[in-house]
């Protein structure tokens, strides 16, 4: 269908391409789901630590602690009341529950380290693979060239400046071509895309024991398994916190247009001017 | 068009969509069809991690600098029967360890005869399925040593673990394939931090895997079967938590 003529759609064009449509929503139901079976493992030992061991007689600097009354989250010394949330909770059936992530943020959404781990570990494969995929398909069509690169004028301070203040006022597309990404866009979609997502790769990898034995150097470039643990969760935070302002965006510069544009991968000229 | 976007709408729509998946999840993980998809990344896993390196591959060993302050145990902590809490009374001095199955030449091994074989030290870091670590100081007979003397079969394939404790009323096993058991690291350890193995730790033997996770280093070990499958041990699975929660196989990963 697509190839054929169609003057009554002139006015549209494509805003993403096949594989960058693909990639994106496979990339998003993986993402999910590791995360949520992700807290399921973090859930057998709701404790981080710096270095290369680390178990409960260790000092963590972050840790949820549990009983039947409260639940707090506690980082260094600073503790956070979260019962009701995390570490104290209750369940559909109405009792209370001292896992550190409550049914709602897990799969399976009933306490079980090794169905976690086997949903993590399948989607980690789909993950890593469409990642890669991704990569190497972006770079070879130049979307990355094309549309993700920063010019050496966009690194100026007062670039960046002006694109902030832009999106202070919410407005995301001043002086620029529509469709294109702006400063900010651009710096967070390279940061996630070649910085947090190939180091949840790699800090993953790097908590295997085999891996241990295979790459030693991979636990070593992180400080450590337990440095690894710790920085694959903050990874995962920060992840957690591009999908927020991810969602944000998208709520507030059209999400019916955005969110049909990443399906069928065409743009309207009149839906643009919403 | 945005008019349909109301606070109400999303919120609702979000709780619809977290629930639906939440009880998909769930119906999925039920699913035999789909827990046996998840699990062909093990078999993913396991393949790619033996391929990558050097099959011998040494896990890391540390320094005495680097030991945990305490070694954490876990599981059982004391198998708490009337055979070993008499053999503990008597400082293991009766303890055997059997070496059946798949052999030419069946051993039994006492706890003294073990501490005079060759040895083998190893600072290593013990990673458990639950996400903590913990490095200590592990001294042994190395299990290739052992092997030799009984002299393997052609048709042993694994080599099964036996515990003398039981959890939930089973008794713990566990297995590994010979590359695992002919591995230099592999040791059946009797000292932790160059003291005898406290109880909670597996006094008076425990395996030592070292390149895989925590539940395959099977504590209090009374036998060394070689078998040629694992099937009909156990649930056939080749392990007690894999028998009974699921685990991998492979702890590799």
């Amino acid at each position: 269908m697509q190839f054929m003529p169609q003057p009554d759609r002139s006015d549209r064009k494509i805003r993403h391409r096949l594989t960058t449509r693909i990639w994106h929503w496979v990339n998003a139901l993986c993402l999910l789901v590791l995360i949520m079976s992700g807290l399921t493992i973090f859930n057998a030992h709701p404790r981080l630590y710096w270095g290369e061991y680390g178990a409960n007689d260790d000092y963590a600097w972050a840790a949820v602690g549990s009983s039947q009354t409260i639940g707090y989250v506690r980082f260094g010394e600073t503790r956070f009341d979260t019962t009701g949330y995390i570490g104290n909770w209750e369940d559909r059936n109405g009792n209370i529950q001292t896992w550190a992530f409550p049914d709602w943020a897990t799969i399976p959404s009933s306490y079980s380290l090794a169905d976690g781990r086997r949903w993590h570990l399948f989607f980690a494969w789909i993950f890593s693979f469409g990642l890669a995929f991704f990569m190497i398909r972006s770079l070879w069509n130049r979307h990355i060239q094309r549309d993700l690169h920063l010019r050496r004028k966009d690194w100026h301070p007062s670039a960046i400046w002006a694109d902030i203040r832009n999106h202070a006022r919410l407005r995301f597309h001043a002086g620029q071509r529509e469709g294109s990404y702006n400063i900010l866009q651009r710096l967070s979609y390279i940061g996630v895309i070649f910085v947090v997502l190939p180091l949840m790769i790699f800090t993953g990898l790097a908590m295997s024991p085999a891996m241990d034995a295979n790459w030693p150097w991979l636990t070593d470039i992180f400080g450590g398994r337990q440095s690894a643990r710790s920085i694959h969760f903050i990874g995962m935070a920060l992840l957690i916190l591009f999908f927020l302002v991810h969602m944000i965006t998208l709520l507030l510069a059209g999400p019916w247009r955005l969110t049909r544009s990443m399906i069928t991968g065409r743009d309207s000229k009149e839906a643009m001017n919403d | 068009m945005t008019k349909l976007l109301t606070r109400r709408t999303i919120l609702g729509g979000a709780a619809l969509g977290a629930g639906g998946l939440l009880s998909g999840c769930d119906a999925l993980n039920r699913s035999p069809a789909f827990q046996n998809l998840l699990a062909t990344a093990e078999t993913g896993n396991f393949h790619v991690q033996r391929a990558l390196g050097d099959r011998m591959e040494l896990a890391s060993e540390y320094t005495i600098a680097d030991l945990s302050p305490t070694f954490r145990a876990n599981g059982t902590r004391n198998p708490d029967t009337q055979n070993y809490n008499a053999s503990a009374a008597n400082g293991f001095s009766d303890w055997q360890l059997r070496l059946f199955g798949l052999v030419n030449k069946p051993q039994s091994f006492s706890f003294a005869a073990l501490q005079s074989m060759p040895q083998r030290t190893q600072i290593t870091r013990h990673d458990c399925v639950e996400g903590w670590s913990a490095i200590g100081q592990w001294t042994g007979v190395p299990l290739k040593l052992l092997l030799d003397l009984a002299q393997l079969r052609d048709t042993a394939n694994f080599l099964i673990f036996h515990c003398a404790d039981s959890l939930g009323g089973r008794p713990y096993y566990e297995s590994t394939d010979l590359l695992d058991a002919f591995h230099p690291q592999t040791i059946i350890a009797h000292r932790l931090n160059g003291e005898l193995l406290p109880i909670e730790n597996g006094a008076p033997l425990r395996l030592r895997v070292e390149r895989q996770l925590g539940y395959k280093h099977a504590k209090y070990l009374t036998g060394i079967e070689a078998v040629a499958s694992l099937d009909g041990i156990g649930e056939g699975k080749g392990g007690y938590w894999e028998d009974v929660a699921n685990y991998e196989w492979y702890a590799g990963i």
